[in-house]
């Protein structure tokens, strides 16, 4: 999905009037890009605050406001509204924590897991919720931030519990052939040292990228064929083009929660291999 | 990141109309944003550490701790019933021994008081028997004597007035009245069966 909306960026950046879409109209339909996300608010070039920037900020400042507001009512016994607060919480705590990295030791990692799910998924739900309408997430400075720090964490963990040297000794899994030690070890450091970060970047990245994307082009697409096209044909069908849009923003829904929840596995994962003593 | 640093150079070379943010690859880290990112993610982090992980885990703590004192707590009580139950139970057994006990005793005592008075009462018949067949015997003597004294007397009257003299005191007389008597008591003894008592 995400090569697909990539493609369509590029094609858009590159040459806007190509688009097979604006046949009828002398204009023509530009189709949505990646000149979209760039949103600067306050400053230009690589400093400028941006409307991502901006969420992610909203985001913190929300999340932390609830977080502790919700914390300091805690009792025992709960309502109906700590019975929601719970729900999510126990969802990382022991869906994830316990489950994946296990007693005693996933406590320690609790407020890394916590953190990274909420954040993650508030700053996904952004994408749909009106007047917000843009996932923070389909910036790739964010999901790159957040899996710089997961590198950080599993590697500090793994060095921290087995030595340097040991640890990189262990990325080799026991019992194989002399001759093939070598390329196994250059595969696992690649695969520890690259490909795991980037990829658990990327990830959330071109799933929130093209989400938007598509979303963009099914409603810029709709508003083209019923405003500015000469058509009554294209006007018509403009209709399939909303109602796209609509389903798009459900399907959203759920790569947005299963990306946020997909992200904090894999950091969990990741915590549990470094704690794990084998390969 | 050494991509976002050259990247970034090369953005202020393409000059300051945001050209090159504008349509740079979306894959290219925004400097501002990376670094947002991470301080988004710091403060986060401080607050969830402080104030919401601490507070939910001392939450599971405090209920955890609950239900185990509620656990505990029904096991006392339920080990207390028992205990009660089981004194109740042999203070019964105890109390039921005692009254088969009483019963025991009293059936014995009442045996032996039956015995008693129907000893009692057999000794007394037997002494009042006793008694009266001694008053017989003594009664039958005493009329014996009284008997063979009159007889004896009315005998030496009747033969002092047959005679015409008194013989009363001599040898001849007492032996004339021995004989005569032995006589009456043979006579007697074959008439009647009170000569023998």
């Amino acid at each position: 999905m995400s090569l697909l909306a990539m493609a369509l960026g590029q094609s858009a950046g590159s040459n806007p009037s190509s688009v097979p879409l604006a046949a009828s109209s002398g204009e023509g339909f530009e189709s949505p890009g990646v000149t979209d996300f760039w949103q600067p608010l306050i400053g230009e070039g690589a400093w400028a605050i941006t409307r991502a920037s901006f969420l992610m900020v909203l985001s913190v400042v929300l999340l932390a406001w609830v977080m502790t507001a919700v914390a300091r009512k805690l009792t025992v016994v709960p309502g109906k509204a700590q019975f929601a607060a719970e729900a999510g919480y126990n969802l990382v705590r022991n869906g994830l924590g316990r489950e994946v990295i296990g007693s005693p030791d996933f406590l320690r990692f609790l407020p890394l897991l916590v953190t990274l799910f909420f954040l993650i998924i508030v700053n996904n739900v952004f994408a749909i919720v009106p007047v917000i309408q843009f996932p923070t997430m389909s910036r790739v400075g964010f999901p790159a931030a957040l899996a710089l720090v997961v590198f950080v964490v599993f590697h500090y963990v793994a060095i921290k519990k087995k030595g340097f040297v040991p640890y990189l000794k262990s990325l080799v899994p026991p019992g194989l052939p002399g001759w093939l030690v070598p390329f196994i070890f250059l595969l696992e450091l690649v695969t520890y040292f690259f490909t795991r970060p980037v990829t658990l970047a990327l990830r959330l990245f071109g799933n929130m990228f093209a989400g938007h994307l598509l979303l963009l082009l099914f409603t810029l697409g709709g508003e083209y064929m019923l405003l500015h096209s000469d058509a009554p044909v294209l006007q018509v069908l403009s209709v399939g083009s909303f109602a796209g849009s609509f389903v798009m923003t459900a399907f959203e829904l759920l790569v947005e929660v299963l990306q946020a929840y997909i992200f904090t596995l894999l950091t969990a994962l990741y915590i549990a291999g470094s704690l794990a003593d084998e390969h | 990141m050494f991509l976002a640093t050259t990247l970034l150079a090369a953005s202020e070379e393409s000059g300051e109309d945001g050209g090159f943010w504008e349509d740079a690859y979306p894959i290219i880290p925004h400097p501002a944003e990376l670094i947002v990112g991470l301080l988004a993610f710091a403060v986060l982090y401080w607050v969830v550490a402080k104030k919401v992980v601490p507070s939910f885990e001392k939450l599971y703590k405090e209920r955890s701790e609950a239900i185990e004192g509620g656990i505990a707590k029904a096991e006392q009580a339920q080990a207390e019933a028992q205990q009660a139950r089981a004194q109740y139970s042999s203070q019964l057994a105890e109390a039921r021994g005692e009254a088969a006990r009483i019963r025991a005793e009293a059936q014995s005592e009442r045996k032996a008081i039956v015995e008693a008075a129907r000893a009692e009462a057999a000794e007394a018949a037997a002494r009042e028997t006793e008694r009266g067949r001694a008053q017989l015997a003594a009664e039958v003597a005493q009329a014996r004597g009284e008997l063979s004294r009159q007889v004896g007397e009315l005998a030496v009257e009747l033969a002092s007035r047959i005679v015409g003299e008194t013989l009363a005191g001599s040898d001849a007389a007492t032996r004339t009245v021995d004989r005569f008597i032995a006589d009456l008591e043979e006579r007697a003894e074959g008439t009647t069966s009170l000569g023998k008592a």
